[in-house]
């Protein structure tokens, strides 16, 4: 293989179609969830928590899955990271997403309520760790640090591409092992921050891996998801074989296993121990329409795509992955609603339009921020001394 | 269900020694010929062979080498593996026997009041269900693989070349065998002499 820079290209013309169309999205159904934001404060903030806590899902997943790759290596990773680089240098647009949140906290967390505060014991103990300053500052923190090394590990990608430097792929990996352990502590204190603590007393242990799993979920998704529109593209039409694509859907099996292992864990222990400082999680969405909702979880995110991702046929083809990858996508924010929502509505599935244009809004400005980043660079790391191995095509005759 | 595994070992019955008589192409198959083999120095050569042979209409080959070659399979003209539907088989059955020895045991045959718990606690049966799915299909994986490849089988006549002991090292064999309907002493061998084989040979059974 002795391609040049210029072979790897990426097509620009289509990606700035892309972005144009997700800014237009974005924007207009901003515009409209704006809207309800006036008129319905309340239902405003749940619904842009889920859209936030996807949209951060689907850049952090990225982000921990490339750390995953420089620590482990392999062609898989190569074919994609470029993607998984593009998402995470996102994390500054998605920072300001988190921005609205808080002037929303009184709306979703009991603990940022002072009248239910000072009549609530354990809340009035929580209180030196959970209030709106501390929960600003904690949440600061992680979104500059899971920055900070999305910017560092692009910025080393980048360098390696300008001129190969002999160990640059060895500093890549001193910086992604401690990148990704720091990440699922981090995953952990913001998940217990943003999304359990809008139940009043409820806690789980598990509850940080979890949202780890789904992470790493989304953010696989999202990325076969570009993989396939790159693919049906110049120059990477010919790059990604089904070797590769094998490997995606393998990793794909894995992380639905994961998501899968962890939440199957988490009822397990909760419903067999049935206490009522526990059990109330559960209560709340099994009973009303909410019962459905999790038989939909249980079938969607992972019974169906696990059946369908033992296929080795299925795994090998990108266009077959892709419906998997866009199922999971979908699921995945079921998933966020579904912790979420009925925290407001126990008993009672409820259902807003807020709840489709706060996602849509901020997946389509993610969609304009990721298109304009995947095409400030080459589409693979050219000068990867693994990258010649990657692309070996094993054809005879 | 008798057709059912007919068909899916059909591929698999053990090879038959050519049948004496005439030939689809002609000529008489000596007995006791099982075929001819030849051996390569790398695996190109080995898949260029392969190739080769699958053009001049040879259908029954099979070859040798020291690690797995991936697209050998293809080449070769071997359907897909059959394991996988003997594996998502194991895998069903085991599914429903842990579930149902869990339910049997705690519904039917010993019913225990646990904290008020239902007899039928699936959620907690679930653990169960699955290591036995995972077990049943690994095993079924293991012994699929082993009958479908027709194994233990502790003669072959491929032993009776003497070199063939290097397939395990760093030689490539491609064998075509004598059932082939296209198969013809001593034409078969000067084909496989055209295809950059350093050497070919008669394999007797």
């Amino acid at each position: 293989m002795n391609e040049t820079n210029q072979s790897w290209a990426p097509p620009l013309a289509d990606l700035a179609v892309l972005g144009r169309r997700g800014l237009i999205v974005g924007a207009l159904a901003s515009a409209v969830s704006a809207v309800g934001l006036i008129s319905n404060p309340a239902q405003f903030y749940r619904s842009y928590l889920v859209a936030f806590a996807l949209v951060l899902g689907v850049a952090l997943g990225s982000l921990a899955i490339s750390m995953l790759h420089h620590m482990s290596g392999g062609a898989w990773g190569l074919v994609i990271r470029r993607i998984l680089e593009a998402s995470s240098r996102t994390l500054p647009l998605i920072a300001l997403f988190a921005v609205p949140l808080l002037f929303g906290l009184k709306y979703l967390y009991p603990w940022a309520d002072p009248a239910r505060v000072a009549g609530d014991a354990i809340l009035r103990h929580r209180a030196v760790y959970m209030n709106p300053t501390f929960f600003a500052i904690r949440l600061g923190i992680c979104l500059l640090l899971w920055t900070l090394f999305a910017q560092v590990l692009s910025r080393l990608s980048k360098r390696q591409d300008d001129a190969p430097a002999p160990g640059l792929e060895r500093r890549m990996q001193l910086v992604a092992a401690p990148g990704l352990a720091l990440y699922c502590l981090l995953v952990s204190i913001a998940s217990v921050d943003l999304l359990m603590s809008l139940d009043l007393h409820w806690f789980s242990a598990i509850y940080g891996v979890y949202v780890v799993g789904g992470q790493a979920l989304s953010g696989l998704a999202f990325t076969l998801l570009v993989s396939l529109f790159l693919a049906r593209r110049d120059p990477m039409r010919d790059v990604l074989q089904p070797r590769h694509v094998h490997d995606h859907g393998n990793l794909l099996l894995a992380f639905t296993m994961l998501w899968a292992y962890f939440a199957l864990s988490q009822f397990l222990i909760i419903w067999s121990g049935n206490l009522p400082e526990e059990i109330g999680f559960f209560h709340d969405r099994l009973t009303g329409g909410w019962g459905a909702v999790s038989l939909f979880l249980a079938l969607f995110h992972f019974a169906v795509p696990f059946v369908f991702l033992l296929s080795r046929d299925f795994k090998r083809n990108i266009g077959k992955l892709a419906w998997a990858a866009g199922l999971l996508l979908f699921m995945r924010w079921v998933d966020l609603f579904w912790l979420v929502s009925p925290a407001f509505h126990p008993g009672t599935l409820s259902f807003h339009w807020l709840d489709v244009t706060t996602p849509v809004a901020l997946f389509g400005l993610f969609l304009a921020a990721f298109a304009r980043e995947l095409g400030t660079r080459s589409l693979l790391p050219v000068n990867d001394p693994e990258l010649p191995v990657a692309l070996e095509v094993h054809a005879h005759g | 269900m008798k057709g059912f595994i007919g068909r899916l070992f059909a591929r698999h019955v053990k090879p038959e020694l050519g049948t004496p008589g005439p030939r689809v192409s002609g000529g008489e198959l000596p007995p006791h010929l099982y075929g001819a083999i030849a051996e390569f120095a790398n695996a190109d050569a080995l898949l260029h062979a392969v190739h080769a042979t699958r053009k001049e209409g040879y259908q029954v080959v099979e070859a040798y080498t020291p690690y797995p070659i991936e697209e050998l399979n293809d080449a070769i003209g071997h359907g897909p593996s059959r394991v996988p539907l003997l594996v998502l088989l194991g895998g069903i059955a085991g599914g429903l026997f842990g579930f149902g020895l869990q339910y049997w045991t705690s519904v039917i045959a010993y019913p225990l009041n646990i904290g008020g718990r239902p007899y039928n606690s699936w959620v907690s049966f679930i653990p169960i269900t699955f290591e036995c799915t995972i077990l049943f299909a690994g095993i079924a994986a293991v012994l699929g693989m082993l009958v479908l490849n027709g194994l233990p089988m502790p003669y072959h006549p491929v032993f009776s070349v003497p070199r063939f002991q290097l397939a395990s090292r760093d030689r490539f064999f491609l064998m075509i065998l004598a059932r082939d309907p296209r198969f013809r002493a001593g034409d078969t061998l000067r084909f496989m002499e055209t295809l950059g084989a350093s050497h070919v040979s008669d394999v007797e059974d």
